[in-house]
């Protein structure tokens, strides 16, 4: 799943630690989603778009 | 605050850990060298160790419940693969000792130590995996 996730970030010049702190897991975590890497969660993908002010799926793309 | 209560529960563990590490030397050498074989006494020590190993175990189950879910997802991947390993690799060493193709015993403490060192390397190559 592709996202803009770091692009948002900074627009909002959190840091991947401030970011992990308002949503409630690791930094690590941030990281992995900006990577792509790993794909969130239902309820941190809804604590992302709600912190951002956006839909989901303006934030986070599904790809096949 | 996620980051306190986290903090909190890996100083639960570990102090669980290093209790149950202690009751098991007590229970393990105090039989030998501090009560002589005295049988109410090691059975009070095996069980002091039993009922600490429980609350160590409920200790990491607290500390699996404050992980974030990428934690969740490496930790699970890594107790699957060492699950797996262990059964595998535990039972073949088992069958080497059996059929006296090795000249000494297949001792369960060579299996916990299997399994620790699997665990951790487990974690180490999935957390790197995420990063």
């Amino acid at each position: 799943m592709k996202n803009r996730l770091k692009v948002l970030r900074a627009e909002h010049s959190y840091t991947q630690e401030d970011l992990a702190d308002i949503i409630g897991v690791s930094r690590q975590t941030i990281n992995a989603i900006e990577k792509e890497k790993f794909d969130p969660s239902l309820p941190t993908a809804f604590r992302i778009s709600k912190l951002f002010n956006l839909k989901i799926e303006e934030i986070f793309f599904f790809e096949n | 605050m996620m980051k306190t209560e986290r903090k909190k529960k890996l100083h639960q563990l570990a102090a669980w850990t290093w209790s149950w590490v202690a009751t098991m030397a007590i229970a393990t050498f105090g039989p030998k060298y501090i009560w002589d074989d005295h049988t109410v006494l090691t059975v009070l020590a095996v069980s002091a160790n039993f009922a600490n190993g429980i609350l160590m175990i409920i200790a990491n189950r607290n500390l699996f419940n404050k992980f974030d879910e990428l934690e969740r997802k490496i930790h699970l991947e890594s107790l699957a693969l060492t699950l797996g390993l262990a059964v595998v690799a535990g039972l073949s060493y088992s069958l080497l000792d059996t059929t006296n193709l090795i000249s000494f015993n297949a001792e369960i403490s060579h299996l916990v130590l299997f399994i620790g060192v699997t665990y951790l390397v487990c974690v180490t190559i999935n957390t790197r995996r995420y990063s």
